[in-house]
């Protein structure tokens, strides 16, 4: 699988990694409806680690990405204007 | 939905907005690059717009490090003429403005930071903007219509991505650079027009505001105190 980390780049990830990253990405929305903030940046903190740990690709390749994560240093208020600003239907 | 779903959601209507979809792909491919070339230029005014901003912050600061040495001046002046009710006060409007000054310092230079990666994304960009230009070539070459179709929809959304990714990246600092600008300038204002009994902005809570002002006045003590030695130094240099 494609993940943009944005601002930064595209990784290939798959595997077991992915599935971990999959689980900390349901923490991660856990953590912005419970306002957790220390839970928030721990978990992020970690998907960013693990998306790095895949496979950079090129800067000349012009691939779609299959998930994209904010860029690495993105805070809890941060994410949240996000979401409020693009509310899901 | 995991927070990365979502923010894709979110992501893939503005590569929409980014790159229209071409209808007849051969026929709309240099138009497309043409819009691609645009929105590089685009990208290239905003950082220049962000390095404009922190410039004038910069500006800003310099200027309170002039209004601080003048406090400072009028410190020193004060205690030549015994004075010391006047110089306390000069140096408490001093410690104001250095502790304001320190935390847009930090800010400063998170925008550098910002600055340097929007410097990083362009270049990325520029060079995938150079790939598609490459792509668009050999797909004009090579593909029937319908084939070109594809290979140009794959080429399109990626690049389109990274359109929207450096789009969004130039927003946020833009962001960034506002909200710091308008601290700046309220600081600035403030030092200008500071009531020299009051110079500390009030929290909102009246245990804090006091609890502040002792710390500014035994900062402001110690500091008239060593400005005292100082000054003493240098008439006697031993």
């Amino acid at each position: 699988m494609i993940i943009r980390i944005m601002s930064e780049g595209q990784y290939e990830v798959d595997g077991e990694i992915l599935d971990r990253i999959k689980i900390l990405d349901e923490h991660l929305m856990a953590a912005i409806e419970q306002d957790d903030e220390a839970g928030f940046n721990q978990a992020f903190h970690e998907v960013v680690g693990l998306v790095r740990s895949g496979s950079v690709l090129e800067h000349h390749q012009l691939t779609e990405s299959d998930l994209i994560l904010p860029a690495s240093d993105t805070t809890l208020v941060e994410a949240k204007k996000l979401f409020s600003e693009h509310p899901i239907e | 939905m995991g927070l990365m779903s979502r923010v894709s959601t979110i992501f893939k209507s503005k590569v929409s907005n980014v790159l229209d979809k071409a209808e007849d792909p051969r026929e709309t491919l240099e138009y497309s690059y043409q819009k691609q070339v645009e929105q590089l230029q685009n990208v290239r005014r905003g950082v220049a717009e962000v390095v404009t901003s922190k410039k004038r912050i910069e500006l800003q600061l310099n200027r309170m490090e002039q209004n601080a040495q003048q406090y400072d001046q009028d410190a020193r002046d004060a205690v030549k003429a015994d004075r010391d009710d006047l110089a306390q006060q000069a140096l408490n409007s001093k410690q104001a403005i250095v502790s304001q000054m320190d935390g847009l310092k930090n800010q400063i230079a998170d925008l550098a930071r910002e600055e340097q990666r929007l410097v990083d994304l362009q270049h990325k960009l520029t060079a995938k903007v150079e790939a598609f230009r490459t792509q668009k070539e050999v797909i004009k070459a090579q593909y029937s219509a319908a084939q070109a179709q594809v290979k140009i929809g794959e080429a399109f959304s990626g690049l389109g991505e990274d359109m929207a990714d450096v789009n969004m990246a130039v927003q946020r600092a833009q962001d960034k650079t506002q909200a710091l600008q308008a601290r700046a300038q309220a600081i600035d204002e403030l030092s200008v027009t500071m009531a020299l009994d009051s110079p500390i902005a009030s929290t909102g809570d009246a245990v804090r505001d006091e609890l502040n002002r002792i710390k500014a006045q035994t900062g402001a003590s110690d500091e008239l105190a060593r400005l005292k030695l100082e000054m003493a130094k240098e008439d006697n240099p031993s």
